[in-house]
């Protein structure tokens, strides 16, 4: 083939990719965008014309935002703030105590560390079904049933992957930095907190999006473990509108969804960089 | 490499010192949170018991009982052909569009970002979007996802690709710009056409990340459970000849919560005894997985 002929072909072969990749975009979004619209409609227009603007006979204005933060008999200001806490908790128990043990583990050659470190990558293939009876009972006998405590329930079910993530960054630190720290006259903590952890800031930071998306997200866990008359987080609130009270009002049910995942977006938009990044190094847990 | 300091050095017998700062928490957590539940689980399936203080050793009748379920074996096949579908359609479209991606198309990261978006969105959540909009289509046809087992199958297969093509799609494109760009440009020289750079050079090329990914999305194709229970729950249902009924669309995660908390509570036993196959089934999948891809990968 002639070079000119090649280069018109090969723009020609990029502009229609560049033609699908945004069709498949605006596919992707679609989903989102239903979600929106909806919130706005009244709940009989839902589900027969989901996919239409709302038009003044379907609008409902903020009247389902007003009506879904009563909706089910519980406020759903209190889910906010329950899975903020129980993620705020669980993320920082888990990067402090987490970092802590795998740079001992690391660092320390005796038969208990290997053994801790071998549960701990045994536990990530461990299906959490397998565990959630005995689990949600042993938490209840020790009383880690409110969204205070159960970020201990949290911190001893994630530690394997943080800690097999936190145990391959220290080996890649040179021990000399530590040694010089200890000649200096630093003691094993002061060494961890003031020269190790500053080091560990980028595994930190892949770690805790990681279990901040794990823990926001996570509905299973806490439906178990948590007294749920009293305690919801917004998954179960969303999963017990739909399950519990026979017709439910979808154009109320997406309002909620829609501010559930409004921040959740906005997190997403910030922080792209560091959650695509964090993303792909815990998948290399496999 | 990684260096440990040695046993007679006096930096370890301070470090030692303050083993129970350093592991303490963590032991003491992973014991609540995952040793003592999970030995108990394992002890607890062999077990007749209603709470967990009252258990009475039974042998394997648990496990017999678990295998004879017909609404067990039910949701294995259908828990597999799931599986394997979505593995086999994440997998093509995330390689397709990390391929694409890494062309140098104008726009490139914002595609990503977009595909990437729905894997921050919660199982549960997820599946209430997806309901909607299967409904608000299906309802012109007077049916519902709920009434039919195909549209739930394809339903939660749609819902799945949508959530995961964007978290494979990211690690495919990470191995896809680690390929050497002059291997690639060698083959162009040698007259191979795009099509053979893909298969002979490319595709040999990042089979480490086609083996994570392969992986991966087998693995959360097994251990789905939000996305079914909020999507369909597992209906519609079926009623066998013996009057038992069976969830057609119901996955084995949630058979077994079904089976520990919508059953009698003398089903227990038989709940944890299929916990403990489907927590074998999980792991050996994931370890004969990696073995095999393992074997195909370029040596460096």
């Amino acid at each position: 083939m002639d070079k000119q002929q090649t280069l018109a072909a090969e723009r020609r072969n990029k502009a229609i990719l560049s033609v699908v990749l945004a069709a498949i975009c605006i596919l992707w979004v679609l989903p989102v965008v239903a979600v929106v619209i909806n919130s706005f409609k009244l709940n009989t227009f839902v589900k027969t014309d989901t996919f239409a603007l709302p038009t003044s006979e379907s609008w409902a204005g903020m009247a389902n935002f007003v009506k879904g933060m009563t909706f089910g008999n519980y406020p759903f200001k209190s889910s906010v703030l329950y899975s903020v806490v129980i993620t705020v908790l669980s993320t920082g128990l888990i990067l402090v105590f987490c970092s802590m043990a795998a740079w001992y583990i690391a660092r320390v050659d005796s038969l208990f560390c290997k053994a801790l470190y071998f549960l701990c990558v045994f536990s990530m293939v461990v299906p959490f079904q397998m565990v959630m009876f005995t689990l949600s009972k042993t938490a209840d006998v020790l009383k880690l049933n409110t969204p205070w405590t159960i970020p201990i329930v949290y911190l001893g079910f994630g530690a394997g992957l943080a800690i097999f993530m936190f145990v391959g960054f220290v080996k890649s630190i040179p021990l000399e930095i530590e040694e010089a720290a200890a000649i200096d006259g630093c003691g094993p903590v002061r060494t961890f907190f003031s020269v190790v952890l500053p080091m560990l800031k980028p595994t930190l930071i892949s770690v805790g999006i990681l279990e901040i998306m794990w823990v926001w997200n996570d509905y299973l866990l806490p439906v178990l473990v948590l007294d749920i008359n009293k305690y919801r987080t917004i998954p179960i609130h969303i999963q017990y509108l739909k399950g519990s009270y026979g017709t439910v009002d979808l154009g109320a049910t997406m309002a909620l969804i829609l501010l559930s995942i409004i921040p959740v977006i906005i997190f997403y938009l910030a922080c792209q960089k560091h959650i695509i990044k964090g993303v792909a190094a815990g998948a290399v847990k496999g | 490499m990684s260096k440990k300091i040695g046993r007679g050095n006096s930096q370890t017998q301070a470090t030692r010192r303050w083993a129970w700062l350093f592991l303490g928490p963590v032991v003491a957590a992973f014991t609540i949170g995952f040793v003592w539940p999970f030995i108990q689980g394992i002890y607890l399936s062999f077990c007749k018991f209603r709470i967990t203080s009252d258990a009475t050793l039974v042998g394997i009748s648990n496990y017999q009982a678990a295998l004879a379920d017909p609404s067990f074996q039910h949701s294995f096949w259908y828990t597999s052909a799931t599986a394997v579908v979505s593995l086999v359609l994440i997998n093509v479209f995330a390689f397709a569009v990390a391929y694409a991606l890494t062309q140098g198309i104008r726009g490139s990261n914002l595609y990503r970002t977009v595909f990437f978006m729905p894997n921050l969105i919660g199982g549960i959540v997820l599946g209430y979007i997806w309901s909607m909009i299967f409904d608000g289509i299906l309802s012109h046809y007077d049916t519902s996802i709920l009434l039919e087992t195909k549209y739930g199958f394809w339903g939660l297969i749609i819902l799945m690709c949508w959530q995961q093509i964007g978290y494979m799609m990211i690690i495919y494109i990470a191995g896809l710009q680690a390929v050497p760009e002059d291997m690639i440009e060698a083959a162009k020289i040698d007259g191979a056409t795009k099509w053979q750079t893909l298969f002979r050079v490319i595709i040999p090329n990042v089979m480490p990340s086609i083996t994570i990914c392969t992986f991966l999305s087998l693995t959360n194709g097994f251990k789905l459970f939000d996305q079914n229970l909020a999507l369909t729950g597992g209906l519609p249902y079926l009623i066998q000849p013996d009057g038992s009924t069976i969830n057609t669309t119901e996955m084995l995660a949630l058979n077994i919560y079904n089976t520990f908390y919508n059953s009698s509570t003398a089903a227990r036993g038989t709940a944890q005894a299929k916990a403990v196959i489907f927590f074998v089934l999980v792991a050996g999948l994931g370890l004969a997985q990696l073995a095999y891809t393992r074997k195909r990968e370029v040596q460096q």
